[in-house]
């Protein structure tokens, strides 16, 4: 179990998420916010748990569904709010929106609107960690749904063959945009796959922030080891619709009220009260998240629209001036990793 | 200097810049231990090793997506796509996430990567080993386009394209991967990106091509001279996109006259674009219309491929024709 100040922590982060959120819906409302807008809601124990076990310098990718995932591995509430305003102050300097959270100080590297379209690059990003030997994980979240797309298997296959240094999280969130698991999935049980190719799978319910925590660390500090990827599973729930603009009626009213029975952000502040912080050092965490949020929302309100310039040079590199390589000696080659167990050592050129 | 082919000049620019930047690794189909189909990653695995010539599953949208997720993290990986008929599973990959990496993180990313792929027809390959898509890609905002045409220019377009800091297409001319030989310097030299190359100097009519019709595009220019004192300036474009239109638009105030040569399609080729920029650029100069030989808008043939190809025998009469005019 955390202790008492982790705990005061990992209720923080979900508590902040919760009421970020809630405010971009209202800014959203309001026409201050446009183009689309993914909640996490009700989703929060899962972003916030892994996060809570991984290292600062370890690399996240991540869905569209993106918020909860910036702000808790340490993105600001201004330049995350900053950035659904499309102001120039945000993460993306306004360009990317909700859905293209990027912050290169925390190793995110980004939020991606294609369906799939990243879970081959955290492939990609690990496999560099193995090259370098720097020992860091590549965490990659992702929706049920993407299972479904050949980029799924394309990523988590080249994962698999190069033993790379990756976390999938499948965030089982019971539907695919409107339409419900089972008829999208012809296997429900994601982790399954796993088997498919060669790598551990794991499924559980991730509403419980320690749960996550707990679950979590085996699959981490496997890939740490060098050992490969693992499938994991987190069965999980998003209270609002799939975006601001879907109602989801596809859902009963029973269903909804019976999962928020199991609220993360409830569960965690529990927690909390359960290893003996007081209700009052709570309410000064509350008010604290408030006044971040508040303060969020008026930076974003205060701060300037992107120039248009802005989209030209952001389009190519503005100088066209050639890169040199890092000087030599900068990453030893002998922390190196082969890619298969019984490669020959390989002999290593430097400038 | 070396004489060299194509293939072999490319070899020699993977090979120094692998040796001179530990960032920069090869993956691909077959590229490691067999070499590559058409042997142009060959003997890098030997010497570099299996963790920098990366033999990979066949599955295009994993390697490219693989090499942004290792561009991102600030290598310079070089993928190859066995034949650029089969770019398009990896197509989602290249619009959607190479080429916008840099704008929509607002400058916190870039994707440095240069997909190498050979292109185009001649070899009797049919229509999946024979297709020509770089307008495809030069329409995608965030993506340069390469497609050398010599020995020289491969080597030191390819150096360049690598220490570039945006996603670059790299096409390579299979038809004239080994019969294209030219002296290449040993070492280092870099080929500007964005610069074309006036390789025949004339009066009359300017010709714009580039990869394996450049030589198609000579032959016609040698045979208009001798048979009709046409004399044919030939501009080798070399980067397509981002494009040099000034040496382009120069050309034209100087003949009036303009033919775009390229393998791909008509409709909606990049000739289509280029003639639509001398339109704005150098309209008055005209003094004939602006003239495209290309493929034709059919998948690309297997028994009629020298008909289909905008081969000596097509762009003959169009330089006389407009020429004439």
């Amino acid at each position: 179990m955390p202790t008492q100040d982790e705990l005061v922590q990992l209720y923080r982060q979900m508590f902040l998420i919760r009421r970020f959120e809630e405010e971009a819906a209202r800014a959203y409302a309001q026409g201050k916010i446009g183009g689309f807008l993914h909640l996490y809601i009700g989703q929060e124990a899962v972003a916030v748990g892994v996060s809570a076990v991984m290292r600062p310098e370890d690399y996240f990718v991540t869905t569209y569904r993106d918020h909860g995932v910036a702000l808790a591995r340490g993105m600001t509430s201004r330049a995350c709010m900053a950035e659904l305003y499309g102001k120039e102050s945000g993460c993306s300097k306004g360009m990317g929106g909700s859905m293209h959270m990027f912050d290169r100080e925390h190793n995110l590297l980004g939020g991606h609107g294609i369906v799939g379209g990243h879970i081959a690059l955290a492939a990609g990003a690990a496999w560099a960690s193995k090259y370098r030997g720097d020992g860091r994980v590549t965490l990659c979240f992702f929706g049920d749904g993407a299972t479904n797309i050949g980029g799924f298997h394309e990523g988590v296959s080249l994962a698999a063959l190069w033993r790379l240094p990756v976390v999938f999280v499948c965030e089982n969130n019971e539907y695919s945009m409107g339409t419900p698991a089972e008829r999208t999935l012809p296997q429900r049980d994601v982790s399954k796959k796993a088997e498919a190719y060669d790598i551990p799978g794991l499924r559980f319910r991730g509403q419980d922030v320690t749960d996550v925590m707990e679950q979590l660390r085996e699959p981490i500090e496997r890939a740490r080891r060098g050992e490969g990827p693992t499938m994991v599973e987190v069965m999980t729930y998003r209270y609002r619709g799939h975006s601001m603009s879907d109602p989801g009626k596809y859902r009963t009213a029973e269903e909804v009220e019976e999962r928020k029975t199991r609220d993360p952000v409830r569960i965690g502040r529990g927690h909390a009260l359960a290893a003996g912080v007081s209700e009052e050092a709570l309410a000064a965490v509350d008010a604290a998240v408030e006044a971040e949020v508040e303060d969020a929302v008026r930076f974003a309100d205060e701060s300037a629209q992107p120039d248009e310039a802005l989209l030209h040079t952001l389009t190519l590199a503005p100088n066209g001036d050639a890169d040199s390589p890092p000087p030599a000696g900068s990453y030893p080659a002998e922390k190196r990793s082969p890619l298969s167990a019984d490669a020959a050592p390989t002999e290593v050129h430097h400038a | 200097m070396t004489e060299m082919n194509m293939v072999q000049a490319i070899n020699d620019a993977l090979r120094l810049e692998m040796r001179r930047d530990d960032r920069v690794l090869v993956l691909g189909e077959d590229v490691g231990k067999v070499g590559g189909v058409f042997r142009v990653t060959q003997g890098l695995y030997d010497e570099f090793g299996e963790d920098r010539v990366i033999d990979t599953p066949l599955a295009e949208g994993g390697i490219i997506g693989a090499a942004i997720g290792m561009a991102l993290y600030g290598l310079r990986p070089v993928p190859e796509i066995q034949f650029s008929d089969f770019i398009f599973p990896a197509f989602d990959q290249i619009v959607s996430e190479a080429a916008k990496y840099r704008y929509r993180s607002g400058g916190e990313y870039t994707c440095p990567m240069v997909i190498r792929t050979p292109v185009g027809g001649g070899i009797r390959g049919g229509h999946y080993h024979s297709q020509s898509p770089e307008a495809l890609f030069i329409h995608t905002p965030g993506l340069k386009v390469v497609c050398p045409s010599n020995p020289y220019d491969a080597k030191g377009l390819l150096l360049s394209a690598i220490r570039d800091e945006d996603p670059v297409l790299f096409f390579e001319p299979k038809r004239v991967y080994r019969a294209a030989k030219g002296e290449v310097p040993e070492g280092d030299y870099t080929v500007p990106l964005s610069e074309a190359k006036v390789v025949r100097e004339g009066k009359h009519v300017t010709v714009v091509a580039w990869g394996a019709m450049l030589y198609e595009v000579l032959a016609s220019a040698e045979e208009v001279a001798a048979s009709h004192g046409i004399e044919t300036e030939v501009i080798d474009l070399r980067t397509l996109w981002p494009i040099d239109l000034d040496t382009i638009v120069e050309s034209v105030k100087k003949t009036g006259r303009i033919v775009v040569v390229h393998e791909a399609p008509k409709t909606c080729g990049f000739g289509a674009e280029i003639l639509t920029l001398i339109g704005e650029k150098a309209f008055l100069h005209l003094e004939a219309p602006p003239v495209r030989v290309t493929g034709w808008d059919t998948p690309f043939p297997y028994t009629l491929e020298t008909d289909y190809l905008p081969l000596q025998h097509r762009i003959t009469p169009a330089l006389i024709e407009t020429a004439k005019f």
